[in-house]
C-alpha cells in the first residue's frame, strides 16, 4: 500500500541559507506521527512543504509524495487536487484560518460543495445543510443550528478550532496534518480538543501528522515521534522509547525540562 | 507584615460586568505566590491592580499596610520602586531603538533613584547571566530567552521587593523556559515573586502559595503542595486533570 505521506531527504533553502536539511519521514494509514521541535527547528516548514505551500522564495529539494504523487516540482494546479482529498491541515490560530466575514456554517458548506463537485456528485442545498449540521455535531460544537449562523469573532477559541477541524473533516482527507492545533487554547479546552482529535482520527481511519513544541501534548496525541532541531532530524522512534530513553543530548534536555514541570505538579500527587 | 493586601476587591471595566469579584489576597515577603487561571479568569486585571495601573471599583488595596494613594507622588514612587513587573512577550516589551543599557536604566531614571547608573546596569546584567557587553547592543540582536533576561534585568535594577511576572515563559521554548525558571528561583532569594500564569507546572516549580481563579472569582487558595495534592474545587481538579504530562513508562 502507498504511504499517505512519504518525505525523503527534504531540504528547504531560502536566500542561500539552509532551513531544513535531509528530513525523511512517512505516515501510513491509521498511523499517528509526531514532529517535535522548538522555534526555528523547521517543523512548520516541513508541514508546508508536505502540502506544497512553502512561502514565496523558498525552494525545496528531495521528494514529498502525497498519496504516491510527487509534490516537489509539480505545478500548483496539480497539487491543489491533493489538498482536501489526500490531506487536510489545521493550524495553530483558528482565528486567522477562518474567514472573518463568513458565517461558520457557510465556511463548512463551501468545503462540502467543493468536495462534491470534485467527486462529480450533485449535492442539493438541503443535503449540504444536513451535512454541515452532522459535521458540527461530530466535532461537538454545541447548538449547531445557532453556531452555524455565527461569525468567527462570536465564538470562543476552542469553538473556532472545532469549526476548523469540521472543515478539515468535510474534505474526508486520508491524512490530517495538525500544526500546533492546541497551542493557542486554554489547558482545559486543549484537553477536550486533543480528545476529539484522537477519536476522529481513530474512527475515520485517518493518518495524523501532529506538529508541536509541547512534548506532553505530543506524547498523548501520537504513537511515533521525530525530533527536529535546527532543520535536522536528531532522533525518532516510538513515543515510549524516545521519552523514556532519549539518546540524543538535545532530546535528553527536552525530556528533562518537561519532566521538571511534570514533577512540580505531580510531586505532591 | 504583608507587602500587599487586597481586601474584598471587585473590578469592572466601565459599567460592564465584574471581571473580578470579591478578591481577598495577601502577598507576604518571602512567600512566592502563583495566580493561576485561564483566559477570561481576570488574572491580567489582578496584575494591573497589583501594579497600581488600575484602581478597584470596590474594596481596598494596601501597600505595606497603607492604602494605595495615586495622588501621593512620593508614596507611589516608593510603591513603584518596590513592585516591578516582567511581561509575556519579550519582543514587544523592549524599545527596539534603545540600547540595552538605556532600557535597563529606565526605572532608575523615571523613579529618580540616586545611584551609580552604569554600575547598577552592570549588576543587573550580571544577575541575569548576560555578558557586560550586552549593555551596548540593541534588542534585535538577542534571542527570545535573552530578551526576557533583559526585561528581568530592567525589573530588578531598582531592587524591588516584589517581582510580578505575567506569563513570562509562555512565549519561550521548553529548554529556554527551564533556564528562566532557574533564574527566577535564584532571584527569589532576594525578592518575592508573584507569578501570573495559565501554566500550573510553571508556577508549581516556584511558588509557596497558589490562588486559582475562575471567571473573576477565587475558587481555591492555599499552600501549593496541598492544592496540588488534594484539589478541593471541581475547577482546580479539572485544571490539573487537563494539564498534559509526559507518559510514565517506568
Amino acid at each position: 500500500m502507498v504511504d499517505l505521506l512519504r518525505i525523503e531527504n527534504l531540504s528547504i533553502h531560502y536566500d542561500g541559507r539552509s532551513l531544513v536539511s535531509g528530513v525523511s519521514l512517512s505516515v501510513n494509514v491509521g498511523e499517528r506521527v509526531g514532529l517535535i521541535g522548538e522555534s526555528g527547528s523547521g517543523k512548520s516548514l516541513t508541514a508546508l512543504a508536505a502540502i506544497g505551500l512553502l512561502p514565496e522564495g523558498m525552494t525545496a529539494s528531495g521528494s514529498v509524495r502525497l498519496a504516491g504523487q510527487e509534490v516537489i516540482g509539480t505545478a500548483d494546479r496539480d497539487v491543489v487536487i491533493l489538498r482536501g482529498t489526500a490531506v487536510a491541515t489545521i493550524f495553530q490560530e483558528p482565528l486567522t484560518a477562518l474567514d472573518p466575514l463568513m458565517r461558520i456554517g457557510d465556511q463548512i458548506a463551501e468545503v462540502l460543495r467543493r468536495r462534491a463537485r470534485r467527486d462529480g456528485r450533485s449535492a442539493s442545498r438541503a443535503d449540504i445543510a444536513a451535512d454541515v449540521m452532522r459535521l458540527m455535531a461530530r466535532v461537538a460544537l454545541p447548538e449547531p443550528a445557532r453556531l452555524a449562523r455565527a461569525y468567527p469573532h462570536e465564538m470562543s477559541g476552542g469553538q473556532r478550532q472545532r469549526a476548523a477541524i469540521a472543515m478539515a473533516l468535510a474534505c474526508r482527507p486520508s491524512l490530517l496534518i495538525a500544526d500546533e492545533p492546541t497551542t493557542a487554547l486554554d489547558v482545559t479546552t486543549q484537553a477536550e480538543v486533543l480528545q476529539l482529535l484522537e477519536t476522529l482520527v481513530r474512527e475515520e481511519g485517518m493518518g495524523l501528522l501532529f506538529i508541536s513544541h509541547d512534548l506532553p501534548v505530543v506524547g498523548t496525541a501520537v504513537d511515533r515521534v521525530l525530533v527536529l532541531r535546527a532543520g535536522e532530524l536528531v532522533e525518532e522512534g516510538a513515543v515510549a522509547e524516545v521519552f523514556d530513553r532519549p539518546r540524543h543530548p538535545y532530546t535528553i534536555d527536552l525530556v528533562k525540562a518537561a519532566r521538571a514541570f511534570d514533577r512540580a505538579i505531580g510531586a505532591a500527587l | 507584615m504583608s507587602l500587599i493586601d487586597l481586601t474584598a476587591v471587585s473590578f469592572s471595566y466601565g459599567r460592564g460586568r465584574r471581571v473580578l469579584d470579591g478578591i481577598d489576597l495577601r502577598i507576604e515577603a518571602g512567600r512566592n505566590l502563583g495566580i493561576v487561571g485561564e483566559s477570561g479568569s481576570g488574572k491580567t486585571t489582578i496584575l494591573r491592580l497589583l501594579l497600581g495601573l488600575a484602581l478597584p471599583t470596590t474594596g481596598r488595596i494596601a501597600f505595606n499596610g497603607a492604602p494605595l494613594d495615586p495622588g501621593n507622588r512620593s508614596f507611589m514612587r516608593d510603591f513603584r520602586r518596590a513592585v516591578q513587573a516582567v511581561f509575556q512577550d519579550p519582543y514587544s516589551s523592549l524599545d527596539p531603538r534603545q540600547k540595552i543599557a538605556d532600557i535597563i536604566a529606565e526605572p532608575l531614571r523615571s523613579l529618580n533613584v540616586e545611584t551609580d547608573i552604569s554600575a547598577a546596569v552592570a549588576g543587573a546584567l550580571a544577575s541575569v547571566d548576560l555578558p557586560p557587553d550586552a549593555a551596548q547592543r540593541y534588542p534585535h540582536e538577542f534571542s527570545g530567552g535573552q530578551r526576557q533576561r533583559i526585561a528581568i534585568a530592567r525589573a530588578i535594577v531598582s531592587r524591588p521587593e516584589l517581582l510580578l511576572a505575567d506569563e513570562v515563559v509562555s512565549a519561550l521554548d521548553l529548554t529556554t523556559r527551564i533556564r528562566i525558571v532557574e533564574l527566577l528561583k535564584t532571584l527569589s532569594e532576594k525578592m518575592t515573586l508573584v507569578l501570573v500564569s495559565h501554566d500550573i507546572g510553571f508556577v508549581a516549580l516556584l511558588c509557596h502559595d497558589l490562588i486559582i481563579l475562575e471567571k473573576g472569582r477565587v475558587v481555591e487558595q492555599g499552600p501549593a503542595g496541598s492544592i496540588l495534592s488534594s484539589p478541593q474545587h471541581p475547577y482546580t481538579q479539572r485544571l490539573l486533570a487537563s494539564t498534559p504530562r509526559l507518559p510514565d513508562f517506568a
